[in-house]
């Protein structure tokens, strides 16, 4: 790691105001991307902003028909949060199949989301589920604020502080796991919203998570596995690597969403 | 250099570190507790796994000043040579190693899991748990077996403490 200054602010102004005084500042959530990107000094952000210190940051509420999670509850604390099972439980399970218990003790949904890794799950999930990231200065749609790879709306000095899920009729998130990383090869997420249906994919698309038209309206009509065995997925945005091909992981988005439907 | 105060094992330590000083290098270097280990440096292998205000995470991906204030655990922290946790007595009793380098990170994981999970685990929910644990030795086996009887005999002496 190159060295670094250290902030470790206890309320939100505090970072705010830290994030401020220090252009280029990263803001450190659980770590578990941020840390191992430090230590292979693939990032040199003179400082660091801890938001762990931040007890607002980390509740999980039920307000009606929308579930706020605070973009520093940890992976573990939404899979075992009673709230999150009562009012979308496939995001419990999302939450539950995340790296490895360690690392979701300390990962966060704000920091999954900030980061938009192109085969994280929670990005999927977010946009299946039309949620509404909450900053420190403005609210954005989830189809505003994944922009890419590792891309994101997010101003330089801007906190993500809290993401809101409208509660919808069914949910789920299936993923093909690679066997090593355990990184989603392809990860379809599924959603019957007051809107229509909603598919996300993640883990396969050139360009970062992305919505599937075709899928989407083949469940208007039903929302059943079945409705989706006439769809083709195209090669086009799709990604090829060691892994899998374009075609594979094409067909895996075909297999990944009957597999999310079939559970939801 | 900045100070940190936690509590490791029960004992309140204070020291002045870089900001970039990693939670297992603290625990090594600073405390010289070398229980602890390294393996592979990217939150894979699961031997620096210490618990942290009673939850188990990988000391190599924690920055030691994160932890300012905690409560940390280490393997020095659960048993003595004399008085070996259930879990560790376990390990030793089913053989749950070969070279050893993994076994600390696996006691605490396994600890951790019974926390969770209780103390009747089965097979597959060892298996699942262990993810974050690599042993490049045994193939586990012998591990999954140590587990589910150390987890049993944790339950047991809790069963004791309260009678």
């Amino acid at each position: 790691m190159y060295a670094f200054d250290y902030r470790r602010p206890a309320t939100l102004n505090e970072a705010d105001l830290a994030l401020k005084a220090a252009p280029g500042a990263k803001l450190l959530a659980g770590g578990q991307t941020l840390i191992p990107t430090l230590k292979q000094r693939l990032a040199n952000p003179g400082v660091v902003i801890d938001l762990s210190a931040i007890p607002d940051l980390k509740a999980i509420t039920r307000k009606g028909d929308t579930l706020h999670i605070g973009a520093m509850a940890t992976h573990a604390e939404v899979a075992g949060s009673k709230d999150v099972a009562a009012a979308i439980p496939g995001l419990a399970t999302l939450a539950s199949h995340i790296g490895d218990p360690q690392v979701r003790h300390k990962g966060t949904i704000g920091g999954s989301l900030a980061n938009n890794d192109p085969a994280a799950d929670y990005p999927a999930a977010a946009l299946a589920l039309g949620a509404t990231m909450h900053t420190n200065k403005r609210t954005l749609s989830a189809q505003d604020f994944f922009q890419g790879l590792f891309a994101t709306a997010l101003d330089d000095n801007e906190i993500l502080t809290e993401i809101s899920f409208p509660i919808p009729k069914r949910f789920a998130y299936a993923k093909f796991p690679n066997p090593a990383s355990l990184y989603a090869m392809v990860g379809v997420a599924v959603a019957e919203t007051a809107g229509g249906p909603r598919v996300a994919v993640t883990g396969a698309g050139t360009d970062g998570v992305f919505r599937v038209p075709a899928l989407e309206t083949a469940l208007t009509g039903g929302f059943k596995a079945d409705a989706l065995k006439s769809v083709t997925i195209p090669t086009t945005g799709i990604n090829g690597d060691i892994h899998g091909s374009p075609e594979y992981r094409a067909h895996l988005i075909g297999v990944m969403a009957r597999r999310a439907v079939a559970a939801a | 250099m900045t100070a940190v105060t936690m509590l490791v094992n029960g004992k309140s330590v204070t020291a002045d570190v870089e900001p970039r000083t990693l939670l297992v290098q603290f625990i090594r270097d600073h405390q010289q507790l070398t229980g602890t280990h390294v393996g592979c440096d990217t939150s894979q292998c699961g031997a620096c796994v210490v618990h942290v205000d009673g939850k188990a995470i990988k000391s190599c991906t924690t920055l030691a000043l994160s932890c300012d204030g905690a409560q940390v655990t280490t393997i020095e922290g659960v048993g003595t040579e004399t008085d070996l946790h259930p879990m560790q007595a376990a390990f030793r009793e089913h053989h749950g190693l070969q070279c050893g380098f993994c076994t600390p990170g696996m006691i605490m994981t396994s600890i951790d899991i019974v926390r969770r999970k209780g103390t009747n685990l089965d097979e597959a929910t060892i298996r699942a748990e262990l993810e974050g644990n690599i042993c490049r030795c045994t193939g586990y086996h012998n591990i999954v077996k140590a587990v589910a009887a150390g987890a049993q005999a944790m339950g047991a002496t809790t069963k004791q403490a309260a009678e």
